[in-house]
């Protein structure tokens, strides 16, 4: 099972997905926000299904922090 | 003057006003989020004052908090900065009920800039070239396609409270339109607390100008010539230098008078005050307005550094009444200069990267000057803008001052943190860079690694 984590240091600031949802490669999970700047998390290279959501909006997380379980 | 102002800002800008004034006698008050209590800013103020949490909303965004910081200290004026505040007519009203002398433009004159499209019709009326756009906000996506139509794709986006390239996006077809106006509405709610966003069209590749403007309170207002700011990332500017490159050597002169002449004139139809930027857009050999900004702007140095113009030292004079003593005849360039905005950020992706600054060397010589906001040490947190430093240089032409910029850049050193410095030494190598032909798209072509 893919874990998809933060590629940058920020905050949650809107989470795109749901639990069960099917998603393709490069569709954005998760967008963080960091330095004023949004950054978009998106599926890695051949999707999966949204199995957990290891975060909530307006969380701080550090780079590497796991957001997304794909199965 | 004053005796004391309080400083609504933090990082660089904080520290920058708080030297100017102490030389102007001015006791200093910064204000700080929990985020920034071990920053130099904080420390070389005279007095300094815990405002709240790190979330900018709770602290440098927090009106009461700021104003009773300056009731708490007896501050006599506030200097917003830039950003934060800074075009805030409400900030700038509580100011005025207080007691408290806001360092910026008349509230009214904000609010006739502050939004965007109430701007455009204002300039419009004065005879100032504006880009073909919506005259107002646009309420729905179905009027949004309508009027795209009209204006002719591509265009763009932006939300009509918004600034720094934020709620702002262009689109090259409908069904992209569709898409880009539902993102500007939810950001400009989110950033800004309000709805409502505008079109215009989209030029592929402008240049970005804009004139600096001074006035003061009893009618005087003058301009203070061009600085160039094409070379940006995500709408957001990297390096800006004056004198712009398009009228070096006495190039372009007609348009260069109008250029300026629709500047003063913009800010005079704002009843304008203090130091302003009227920004433009060059394409094909025309400008277009694009908007005033009511405040110091980040490349102020650059003007400085070549008029003489003491920018920060004339704010704290106009906001305590006095007149303004520079006649438009005795603003005279010289030199040139270049400032590059050093980014706690990858400097190929741009993705921002917080952290500890371990090791801090900035660069020293001849014409070479750094405004940071950090120093070894710091915690770069990822709560602000990525922003943590200024490297200005100055020559006696343009070519010069590239030389001394290479040799800066390279001397710089930054550990902890990822910056753009390596992004800096491709642009200043880069021979469309030293040639001069600049366009906002530049960094997707050039000084690539």
């Amino acid at each position: 099972m893919p874990n998809v984590p933060a590629h940058i240091t920020g905050t949650v600031w809107k989470i795109e997905v749901k639990v069960g949802q099917t998603v393709a490669s490069g569709e954005v999970l998760v967008i963080l926000e960091s330095m004023k700047m949004e950054m978009p998390v998106e599926a890695p290279e051949g999707g999966g299904v949204v199995k957990e959501i290891r975060c909530k909006e307006a969380q701080a997380v550090n780079e590497g922090d796991v957001l997304v379980v794909l199965g | 003057m004053f005796r004391k102002l309080l400083i609504a800002n933090r990082g660089e800008i904080s520290r920058r006003i708080g030297q100017v004034a102490r030389a102007m006698g001015v006791s200093t008050v910064a204000v700080y989020s929990d985020a920034d209590e071990k920053l130099p800013f904080v420390r070389e103020a005279d007095e300094a004052v815990r405002i709240g949490p790190p979330p900018a909303k709770d602290s440098y965004l927090s009106i009461p908090a700021i104003l009773g910081a300056a009731k708490k200290t007896g501050a006599q004026a506030i200097h917003p900065g830039y950003g934060f505040l800074s075009e805030n007519a409400d900030m700038a009203r509580a100011c005025a009920d207080a007691g408290v002398a806001w360092v910026g433009p008349p509230p009214e004159a904000m609010a006739r800039m502050k939004d965007k499209s109430q701007a455009r019709k204002i300039v419009q009326a004065a005879g100032v070239p504006v880009v073909p756009g919506t005259e107002g906000v646009v309420p729905d996506v179905e009027t949004c396609q309508r009027e795209a139509a009209r204006i002719g794709f591509p265009v763009l986006c932006k939300a009509a409270s918004g600034g720094g390239g934020i709620g702002m996006a262009a689109a090259k077809d409908p069904a992209e339109l569709e898409k880009v106006f539902r993102q500007c509405t939810d950001r400009a709610k989110a950033a800004f607390g309000r709805e409502g966003v505008y079109l215009e069209r989209y030029f592929p590749r402008p240049r970005h100008i804009e004139v600096q403007i001074l006035g003061d309170h009893h009618g005087h207002l003058i301009h203070g010539l061009e600085r160039e700011c094409s070379i940006q990332r995500r709408h957001q500017k990297v390096v800006e230098e004056a004198p712009s490159p398009l009228f070096l050597n006495g190039a372009n002169p007609e348009l260069y008078a109008s250029l300026l002449e629709a500047a003063v004139k913009a800010a005079r139809a704002f009843g304008y005050a203090n130091a302003g930027t009227v920004e433009f857009l060059y394409s094909d050999g025309a400008v277009y307005f694009i908007e005033m900004n009511a405040r110091l702007q980040v490349e102020h140095p650059v003007t400085e550094l070549t008029t003489g113009l003491d920018l920060i030292g004339w704010q704290l004079k106009i906001a305590s009444g006095e007149k303004l003593t520079v006649k438009q005849e005795d603003v005279r360039r010289c030199g040139a200069a270049i400032e590059y905005r050093i980014y706690a950020e990858d400097p190929v992706k741009f993705f921002p990267s917080p952290g500890t600054i371990q090791a801090w060397t900035p660069p020293a010589g001849e014409g070479v000057r750094v405004d940071a906001g950090y120093e070894q040490g710091s915690v770069v947190t990822p709560h602000y803008d990525p922003m943590i430093a200024k490297l200005i240089v100055t020559g006696r032409d343009r070519a010069e001052a590239i030389a001394r910029s290479r040799a800066a850049l390279e001397a710089f050193s930054v550990e902890g943190i990822k910056t753009n410095l390596p992004l800096h030494r491709r642009i200043a190598a880069d021979p469309a860079f030293a040639a001069g032909t600049l366009d906002t798209r530049f960094l997707e072509e050039h000084a690539r690694p």
